[in-house]
């Protein structure tokens, strides 16, 4: 029995999908109490007895939850509901303190949005609208650490360790409706949808979004139906994707392992997998005897959530410009070639770009500088670009020193440096390290006789019209003036000299 | 001197007269001498009391301004959290947990230099009507100790009745606070849900639960009342709103022209005759001193017992999930290869009471998918009824009342054994309950048959605490001048003998 190919799949089998996607809120504080939210924190160091479930302790809604959540209600088209509540979801597990998880369950914050997202394909760009059932409000669990067996996982571990700083934290659920109509572009429809997730969530500053640190997570359901049918077939939900991509390769095994099944004449359990990224595949979770009766009732410890309508206008007045509308206008305002624009956007260096522009730069040159130079040290460095202790301020600055010509592009790599050695702005570097662009024709001319001197074969074929070699002898030249000098005016100073022009 | 109420105390404190060391260190010596009997309290915090009442005895030398009842001794209800103090509410899966915080309560009462003596008995998570469901034992009844004192704040009650704390602090959640006082003959106040914070008060049922005073006077309970009451942004539910002047209202206790509603479901039938004796003589009583007594009907109220045990257990099954050995209190079955699960019940089945166990099966029950919409459903619905019953007899009738309990103090043991029989005896308290506004019970004097002191209900619309007060002060100095002494003069005498 061999896989069939995703072709193959797709010739005979409709993908439907569903996405749910959990997004941390960066609130300072809990869900529900005041405790601090902090990543990375010593276990058990951010608790309090509200979050730790002491007897008699009592959740208070963080404000700025609900600000956060209408917010992202709004920019995903959302109505939002003058009156909701949260519910309890009862079930027993031991990184759970209270045992029931606070939850939105059917009166929700927001509901009926949609996100549309364009992709693209052989035939050109492509669009797809995702409709958004609801967005709403819960908290997050503990984190358990399995100690002992062989896979770190529950079954096996000799004991458990539970860390509590993440009980609590705030968290946004997004749910689709079910998503029909993507035929082969399932997998990235579903990751472009994923990304303009991000994007917004980004531009509304609610959340860091870090798919590695789990502040975003997606859980995917797909099910397959046969082309030109109407029923829906049995989903499995994929939790554990981690990334972008992982959102495309969890979607295509998952299409291609239920089309394996349906095409023998086998059923889909409906289950929940667990995504491997090793493998790319999906490996069936604990599997239920029955499903689980969580109990939702109304949490009698909290009141419902009615936000004025006033308040959610001054919110929605507030919306920044929506990603892909600001990335296509960027695209178009400063004249970016596709390849380039999907460079910026992969390096996640647009709104650094736009900040060095605002500030006087010419776009392509700003896009240059970051792009290059600054990636390439970020690179080597091993760190993100944004942690780099050199600003749009500095950007800026920089491309006006040469612009001015008081920097050559050479000169201008070397200051890029001092700023991020630590050695201030680039005047400042400028200053310092007595960089300046040599302008003295005599200095010039005394170092091109030397280097003529010097290599007085190469100087030969220049003065016989060989051109491409005047290259050895400008460099030398630059050398000799410690990369000082402006490269142009070597060369048409160096040609004179040798009669070549 | 511990036969005063707190007012003369706090009177006596204030002029000089005596010290609230001297004042608490005689309460400690009275519970020495009868706790043995009474076995009011849980843990009895000698050490920190005197402390605490050194500290207050100081601040008022220094000449710091003092609340009312400053220095003045309480007994406080083990269901509230009081930091590094013994706090189980009545349970053996908290046996030893101290909390690392105070309850709001707590807070209030110490920033009022209120002395904490110690922690009272209750049935175990306030869930039952007469103490006998604690899992440390009953308190018995001052008034003759083969009875109980009622329940769930029996030990609260009864450390009150039998002079060992001039005030205390229950929580009434579907008259919790009102029937022990009244089977033990004392005053006692559920204020309007949400006027006294939950925060640090362990909690039954979120939706019903509150705490409130215990006093041997109206106006002592005012006094305690005042303290306790007030807005708190650490509980969602609390009402942020100017407090009802209950201690002016105390103080005050006028009747005429006040239109009193009888509640028709509330009297009659099932209820003790000595009991329904005692409730229409106050009724002449308040007739007399110029209240209009009228009759109002409230027929939802029929299924007021039925909606409150599907919210309560349904509540309480989810707060009491907590109890899993993860985190604090109780461990049991920690045995190598044991799983958290096994760890899990085997404590809870070690931990928990028959009566608590009997309530969370039944709410896991009404919550469950298939049944939420007969059970839990069609019980809020009913609330729904019976807050409407209120609203339309409040329109009618500044205060209703009742008799507080249908009979007086029972045997230890009489009901043990039959829930509903036990269940029955508050069904004149937990309309009040599930509607959220305020209640008292005050005495009315004994039941002829048995010697047992008897309680009268008042109830009044949300945030209208003072009318409780108003009433219960006037009626209380009528029957005290028609007595000639207090109910409790008429007490057996305890311990010593």
């Amino acid at each position: 029995m061999t896989l069939p190919t995703y072709d193959e799949v797709i010739a005979k089998w409709d993908p439907v999908l569903g996405l749910e996607v959990h997004v941390e809120l960066n609130t300072n504080s809990k869900m529900f109490c005041s405790c601090a939210t902090e990543f990375g924190a010593e276990p058990n160091t951010q608790t309090c007895p509200v979050c730790l479930a002491l007897p008699g302790a009592l959740p208070v809604v963080n404000e700025k939850a609900i600000e956060s959540t209408i917010l992202i209600g709004l920019a995903l088209n959302c109505k939002i509901a003058p009156y909701s509540r949260f519910a309890r979801k009862n079930y027993f597990y031991p990184d759970m303190p209270k045992n029931f998880q606070i939850s939105q369950y059917d009166e929700p914050i927001c509901f009926d949005g949609y996100v549309d997202v364009e992709i693209d394909t052989e035939d050109g760009p492509k669009q797809f609208r995702i409709e958004i059932e609801r967005v709403h409000m819960e908290e997050d669990t503990g984190k358990s650490l399995h100690v002992g067996g062989a896979t770190g996982r529950i079954h096996g571990a000799n004991y458990s360790l539970l860390d509590y700083n993440r009980a609590g934290i705030p968290l946004v659920e997004i749910v689709t409706k079910i998503v029909p109509g993507t035929g082969k572009y399932a997998p990235e429809v579903a990751k472009a949808y994923v990304a303009e997730l991000r994007d917004i969530l980004r531009g509304l500053k609610v959340s860091d979004v870090k798919m590695e640190q789990g502040s975003l997570r997606c859980d995917a359901n797909v099910s397959l139906k046969p082309i030109g049918s109407d029923v829906l077939g049995t989903r499995s939900e994929t939790k554990n994707v981690n990334s972008l991509r992982s959102v495309e390769r969890a979607i295509r095994g998952e299409m291609i392992r239920h089309a394996e099944l349906l095409n023998d004449g086998k059923k889909v359990k409906q289950e929940t997998r667990h995504f491997q990224e090793d493998t790319g595949l999906t490996r069936s979770g604990r599997s239920k005897e029955q499903a689980e009766d969580y109990r939702y009732f109304p949490d009698p410890d909290l009141v419902p959530v009615t936000p004025a309508a006033e308040w959610i206008e001054e919110l929605s007045a507030t919306l920044p410009e929506r990603p892909s509308l600001r990335r296509k206008r960027i695209k178009e305002e400063w004249n970016v070639p596709d390849k380039e624009m999907q460079a910026m956007i992969n390096a996640d260096v647009l709104d650094i770009v736009e900040a060095t522009v605002l500030l006087g730069a010419d776009p392509t040159k700003a896009r240059t500088w970051w792009l290059g130079e600054i990636s390439r040290i970020a690179n080597d460095q091993n760190v993100a670009i944004a942690d780099l202790a050199i600003t749009p301020a500095d950007v800026a600055e920089l491309v006006a020193l040469v612009a001015a010509g008081e920097l050559t592009d050479k000169l201008a790599r070397q200051v890029v440096e001092g700023v991020i050695a630590g050695e201030g702005k680039p005047s400042e570097v400028v200053a310092k390290r007595g960089i300046k662009v040599v302008n003295d024709d005599g200095a010039l001319m005394a170092a091109i006789e030397k280097v003529c001197a010097e290599q007085a074969e190469t100087a030969e074929k220049v003065r016989g019209g060989h051109l491409p070699a005047a290259g050895a002898l400008i460099g030398a030249v630059m050398k000799e003036t410690k990369g000082q000098a402006d490269a142009a005016r070597v060369r048409e100073l160096l040609l004179g000299h040798l009669g070549a022009q | 001197m511990i036969q005063q109420t707190a007012a003369q105390m706090a009177d006596a404190l204030a002029k000089g007269e005596t010290t609230s060391v001297e004042l608490t260190q005689a309460h400690l010596d009275r519970i020495a001498a009868v706790d043995g009997q009474v076995k009011a309290f849980l843990h009895v915090d000698s050490e920190g009391a005197l402390a605490q009442a050194k500290d207050v005895d100081a601040r008022r030398k220094s000449g710091e301004k003092l609340s009312p009842i400053a220095g003045v001794p309480l007994a406080l209800k083990d269901v509230l959290a009081q930091k590094g103090v013994p706090t189980t509410a009545g349970s053996k899966i908290l046996q030893g947990w101290r909390p690392p915080y105070d309850s709001t309560v707590v807070s209030k009462l110490k920033d009022a230099g209120v002395v904490i003596m110690g922690k009272t008995n209750m049935d175990e998570f306030a869930m039952g009507s007469s103490t006998e469901n604690s899992g440390y034992g009953p308190t018995f009844n001052p008034w003759d100790l083969t009875r109980t004192p009622g329940g769930s704040s029996g030990g609260s009650a009864a450390a009150v009745s039998a002079f060992e704390a001039p005030l205390a602090v229950g929580s009434d959640t579907g008259g919790s606070i009102r029937q022990p006082a009244a089977l033990t003959g004392i005053v006692g106040v559920r204020p309007t849900y949400g006027a006294v914070s939950r925060f640090g008060l362990i909690a039954y049922s979120s939706s019903l639960d509150q705490a409130g005073p215990f006093g041997r006077t109206v106006l002592d309970t005012a006094l305690l009342h005042e303290v306790m009451a007030g807005h708190d942004p650490k509980d969602a539910t609390s009402i942020n709103a100017p407090l009802p002047a209950v201690v002016a209202a105390a103080k005050s206790g006028d009747v005429k022209g006040m239109k009193i509603g009888v509640i028709k479901q509330l009297q009659g039938e099932g209820y003790q005759k000595g009991v329904q004796r005692r409730f229409d003589e106050s009724l002449q009583v308040l007739a007399g001193l110029g209240a209009e007594i009228i009759e109002v009907d409230c027929p939802s109220f029929e299924y007021a017992l039925a909606a409150y045990y599907l919210i309560a257990p349904s509540e309480c099954s989810s707060n009491l999930a907590r109890f899993d050995a993860m985190r604090y209190g109780l461990r049991t079955g920690d045995v190598d290869g044991a799983s958290a699960e096994a760890v899990m019940s085997a404590t809870r089945d070690a931990g928990f009471g028959r009566e608590v166990k009997r309530r969370i099966i039944l709410g896991t029950y009404a919550l469950s998918s298939g049944y939420y919409d007969a059970y839990y459903g069609s019980a809020q619905k009913i609330r729904t009824l019976i807050i409407q019953d209120y609203a339309k007899a409040f329109t009618q009738a500044d205060v209703l009342v009742s008799p507080t309990a249908p009979t007086t103090a029972y045997k230890i043991g009489e009901k043990v054994d039959d829930p509903m029989a036990m269940y029955l005896g508050d069904v004149a308290t937990i309309p009040v309950n599930l509607a959220g506004i305020c209640g008292m019970s005050l005495p009315a004097g004994l039941a002829d048959e048995d010697n047992l002191p008897v309680g009268f209900q008042i109830m009044a619309p949300a945030m209208q605490d003072q009318r409780l007060y108003q009433a219960g002060a006037a009626l209380e100095a009528a029957l005290l001048s028609k007595w000639g002494a207090p109910i409790l003069s008429k007490a057996p005498a305890l311990g010593g003998k």
